[in-house]
């Protein structure tokens, strides 16, 4: 099932979530084409991670309509969500590898659970995509044996290497040093040229997403108060999203 | 109305807690049939599960046995029934403590350290990484664990039961002089099939049981590092509470079944 240019792959309709009784999203709409790369933007604790949970159906909203290529998977349960989301990615914040594999083994995993590929055209899979993330060939060590930045790239060759067709970066500059934070920014936006194409990415990084984005859209109060192009966002009069771009927003 | 509250947290967090079981439970039974390389994790996990268990049930059986025959030996000598030593202790190791002890002591073992894999792998996000991936989490990680406690648990209490039985005639033999033949004799005379039996059918919801706490403390964990510690925690208390209570209604039940 390929996707076609412009044709609506992740598609979330008045969602509302909350914790206990704290609201987080309030009635959040959001549609993304084939080819775009939305960049989610707010303060933390501002429900950014939620939203992007909620996209790739790893959460239930609480009232709402979420589509991920076309099917509604907010009413579904969690085996009958697999086989869509296998079709798209998610990046985690903290890279989410398995401890007690390899480097390897972990970008194997994918390929391993669910196609049928000789040991030989995996190894050769897995090395293309660690060179696509800008690492050497490091099979063999674990997870903990690896820096942030690494261990990012690790989780990203891991998300890409079954060429999703709609990737979810949550939060992927967060929590490393400047140098790294603008590697991964690059290759982030070197990858959307090429295996992801289509992504929504979370980040309170503006320059990150500057780098990347076409859509950007602020989330403040659990609503989208602006959506638009960067240049658009940036010109925006909504004193949110001026206060939001000086550095000077607080969620309360 | 503070202590009214309390109560009210109590119970709303044992509501959470047994339906949670449940639907974990309802989750396992669904996805009861597996690909066929999930079948080498059945494997791992018997090993996990079973093989370094052994040794601490059975000393804890052998021991059990050997202190059963003690106090019968000692206690029915005042009713001059001395030579039921054998049954009585056979009745209790195969009917009770066989699948009891074998179910909290290895049970304990193996539950705390699911809930505490499982734990560390839903707090790291490593679950969600295995959703996100497309991957069945119940299959992949409940339900070979679930599998492998079906198989082993009256795989050891079997061998706990003979252990036990043998630590029993121990004692018998040397410190109470009385027969092995005997011993054994009346054991095989009164001991029925069933006896046997119904305690296999016990350690086998025993393992369920426990395997099942184990998964669900440790998928339910929340609240990194710390959470952990109290959910492994939980996990220990909750499988010898669980097992002990559940082994009441049990008996009831085989006993109106199967008398």
């Amino acid at each position: 099932m390929a996707t076609r240019e412009g044709e609506v792959l992740v598609e979330v309709r008045e969602v509302w979530k909350a914790f206990d009784i704290k609201p987080v999203l309030r009635g959040l709409s959001l549609t993304l084409g084939k080819g775009t790369t939305l960049a989610v933007m707010g303060g933390s604790g501002s429900g950014k991670t939620v939203l992007l949970r909620i996209c790739d159906g790893l959460l239930a909203p609480d009232d709402g309509e979420v589509y991920l290529f076309g099917t509604r998977i907010d009413n579904l349960r969690e085996e009958q969500i697999l086989p869509v989301r296998r079709r798209a990615g998610y990046v985690f914040q903290n890279a989410a590898l398995f401890d007690s594999l390899s480097v390897f083994e972990n970008v194997a995993f994918p390929l391993r659970e669910h196609t049928r590929l000789s040991e030989g055209e995996i190894t050769d899979r897995v090395h293309r995509f660690l060179a696509l993330v800008g690492l050497p060939a490091i099979d063999d060590l674990l997870p903990a044996e690896l820096s942030g930045g690494m261990r990012k790239r690790v989780g990203i060759a891991r998300t890409l290497i079954t060429e999703p067709e709609v990737v979810f970066f949550d939060e992927p500059t967060a929590g490393l040093d400047p140098t790294n934070s603008r590697l991964v920014a690059e290759l982030i936006a070197e990858l959307r040229r090429g295996v992801a194409d289509t992504a929504i990415v979370v980040t309170h990084d503006i320059e990150f997403a500057d780098m990347v984005a076409d859509q950007m859209a602020i989330l403040y109060q659990g609503r989208f108060v602006e959506m638009g192009t960067p240049a658009e966002i940036h010109r925006s009069a909504n004193q949110v999203v001026r206060d939001f771009l000086a550095g000077q927003l607080r969620e309360g | 109305m503070a202590w009214a509250e309390t109560i009210n947290r109590h119970l709303r967090e044992s509501v959470v807690w047994y339906g949670g079981l449940g639907l974990l439970a309802a989750q396992v039974a669904r996805n009861l049939a597996l690909p066929p390389h999930y079948l080498k994790l059945v494997a791992r996990e018997i090993d996990t599960i079973g093989v370094r268990s052994v040794t601490v049930a059975l000393t804890a059986a052998l021991f059990t046995g050997m202190v059963l025959a003690l106090q019968t030996a000692v206690n029915m000598a005042r009713f001059g029934a001395e030579n039921y030593v054998g049954p009585v202790v056979a009745l209790s190791i195969l009917r009770e403590l066989g699948p009891v002890l074998t179910a909290i002591l290895v049970g304990g073992k193996v539950a705390s350290g699911i809930t505490a894999e499982l734990g560390s792998m839903k707090v790291t996000e490593q679950i969600d990484a295995l959703r996100a991936l497309g991957v069945n989490y119940v299959k992949r990680l409940i339900v070979p664990r679930m599998m492998a406690a079906v198989i082993v648990f009256p795989l050891v209490t079997v061998l706990a039961d003979f252990v036990g039985l043998v630590g029993g005639m121990i004692v018998a033999v040397f410190d109470r002089e009385v027969d092995p033949y005997l011993y054994w004799n009346t054991i095989a005379y009164w001991v029925v099939i069933r006896d046997f039996l119904t305690g296999l059918v016990k350690s086998l919801v025993f393992g369920l049981i426990v395997t099942l706490i184990g998964c669900y403390n440790g998928l339910a964990t929340e609240g990194g590092t710390e959470g952990l510690g109290r959910s492994t925690t939980a996990t220990v208390v909750q499988v010898a509470m669980g097992v002990i209570i559940s082994d009441f209604f049990l008996t009831k039940l085989l006993l109106i079944l199967f008398w």
